[in-house]
């Protein structure tokens, strides 16, 4: 069976722009939230999240003149320009430049995100009901659809093989990264550029979030403490935006040409709660299932397992759901498992949490250095596993996988390993 | 130069991002400017915004060049 590894990163986070200043922060303990200073916040009920940083003093603010130029920027939604730019940094860092035409049918895009181009749809929206059809954009829809970050990105590099879009809200970014292994492992495809991206901080995001009751709202003190994944005071997720992408290639394709591997993806499963639109069933079933599929896939035993991304979204039902599946999985192997939930430090990046979180797994890996759960003051009851509170821990882990589970009931676990 | 052509050239440069020496009367904004149907779009929605007028789908089709533009609008 062809074999797929990781050649290339790309990050955009709400901790910074690119991926040693986020993974620096992140094992640094940092966090990404604050109010928000982006739009108008005033009477919506949640003020605070995890915005990309565009301060000038931010040393690694994310800079959008450098992605692209200002009359390009004025045609797509943020989504789009993160997920550029994070594909443009794994795309560098792999080193991958097709020089052929065969090359360039045989790579392909599968970047994915949750919601895409909404702080469009409230604009061109408010425009419609206020001035008339005569005054939309003929940029708004190419700008605003989910697939148009793969469109971009094969646009812009020349990639010519297949353009996919995966759209399952929370578990995109895992999906998409799964899929798009699949497609190489089919002989689709020698490599694909793949992962997810999201900006869907506007104010009809909020409000609908918000209205769901999923958002945290009770830190406007100090919204650095409002992503708190396992603790007794967390009260719903912390929104943030960004985008993480890989490169991942075939196997003989990367040893070839003497590309840098990180990781091996070795197991992908997926499945669906049948439960509930937005909340998890209660058993955990669909994340087991999940987790079990990538496992076997990968043929390792649960004890293989060093470090679980989790995907803790410091919603009160979700963590505790998730951490009884993963000790059921792992049985006795939870004594020396690790698990943490980087959501505590970026907060919840929607379709492009699992594209992110794959990332900081697969430095976990390459690094032997856990990210931490920061915020983890008081863990709930019966957590009895190692959820590295507060502080990133040095190990040596020789597999890792990674969860995201999404609205819908919808699935996906990635295990990676060192090759 | 008139105030028409002096404004029109202005959101030519700015909607297409293109220098100001090249926004000559005969340049065209798809073979001389870099533009693409959305673009020409995108550009008589904003001449209708800055002068006040509408400009019909069909008569904007006929707008290809700077030069159709300032007398579309100098017409209008």
């Amino acid at each position: 069976m062809r074999r797929v590894v990781v050649t290339g990163l790309g990050l955009v986070t709400p901790l910074a722009n690119g991926v040693k200043p986020s993974w620096n922060r992140l094992i640094n303990s940092e966090s990404g939230a604050g109010i928000i200073t982006k739009f108008d916040t005033t009477d919506l009920p949640v003020k605070y999240g995890c915005e990309v940083p565009v301060d000038e003093d931010h040393p690694d603010a994310f800079k959008a003149d450098d992605v692209l130029s200002p009359k390009e920027q004025r045609k797509v939604d943020k989504f789009i320009l993160y997920g550029i730019a994070a594909a443009d940094e794994a795309i560098k860092d792999s080193g991958w430049e097709p020089a052929t035409e065969e090359d360039a049918i045989r790579t392909g895009v599968s970047i994915g995100s949750g919601i895409g181009g909404l702080p469009s749809i409230e604009e061109n929206s408010i425009i419609l009901k206020e001035r008339g059809p005569r005054r939309i954009s003929p940029f708004f829809i190419p700008g605003a659809l989910i697939n148009l970050v793969s469109g971009q990105v094969s646009i812009r590099h020349g990639y010519k093989g297949p353009n996919h879009a995966v759209v399952t809200a929370c578990s995109t970014g895992a999906h998409s990264i799964g899929d798009a292994a699949r497609m190489i492992v089919m002989d689709d495809a020698d490599v694909m550029v793949a992962g997810g991206a999201e900006a869907a901080m506007c104010r009809i995001g909020f409000a609908g979030f918000a209205a769901a009751k999923a958002l945290s709202k009770g830190f406007h003190d100090d919204p650095t403490k409002a992503s708190r994944p396992y603790d007794q005071a967390r009260d719903g997720f912390v929104m943030g935006e960004g985008a993480g992408v890989v490169v991942l290639e075939e196997y003989e394709h990367a040893k070839k040409r003497g590309a840098k591997i990180y990781a091996e993806v070795v197991g992908y499963g997926l499945s669906g709660d049948a439960y509930h639109i937005t909340a998890p069933a209660s058993n955990g079933d669909g994340g087991y299932r999940s987790m079990q599929m990538a496992l076997k896939k990968s043929g390792l035993n649960p004890e293989d397992i060093g470090y679980v991304n989790a995907h803790g979204t410091s919603t009160p039902l979700g963590d505790e759901i998730e951490v009884n599946a993963v000790k059921r999985l792992f049985g006795d192997a939870k004594d020396t498992l690790a698990m943490s939930s980087t959501k505590s430090a970026i907060g919840h990046l929607l379709g492009a949490a699992g594209g992110v979180e794959a990332v900081f797994s697969i430095l976990a890996l390459t690094e032997g250095i856990l990210p931490p759960t920061i915020n983890l003051e008081n863990p709930s009851e019966g957590l009895d596993i190692n959820l590295v509170p507060n502080v990133a821990q040095e190990k040596k882990v020789d597999a890792v996988l990674s969860n995201s589970f999404g609205f819908g009931g919808t699935n996906a676990s990635l295990v990676m390993k060192r090759v | 130069m008139s105030d028409v052509a002096e404004s029109v050239k202005k959101i030519v440069v700015e909607h297409l991002g293109v220098e100001e020496a090249k926004v000559t009367d005969t340049a065209s904004f798809i073979d001389d400017l870099g533009a693409d149907s959305l673009d020409t779009v995108e550009l008589v929605m904003a001449f209708e915004e800055e002068f006040g007028i509408e400009i019909p789908d069909d008569a904007a089709e006929k707008i290809q060049t700077v030069k159709d533009a300032i007398d579309f609008i100098s017409a209008a």
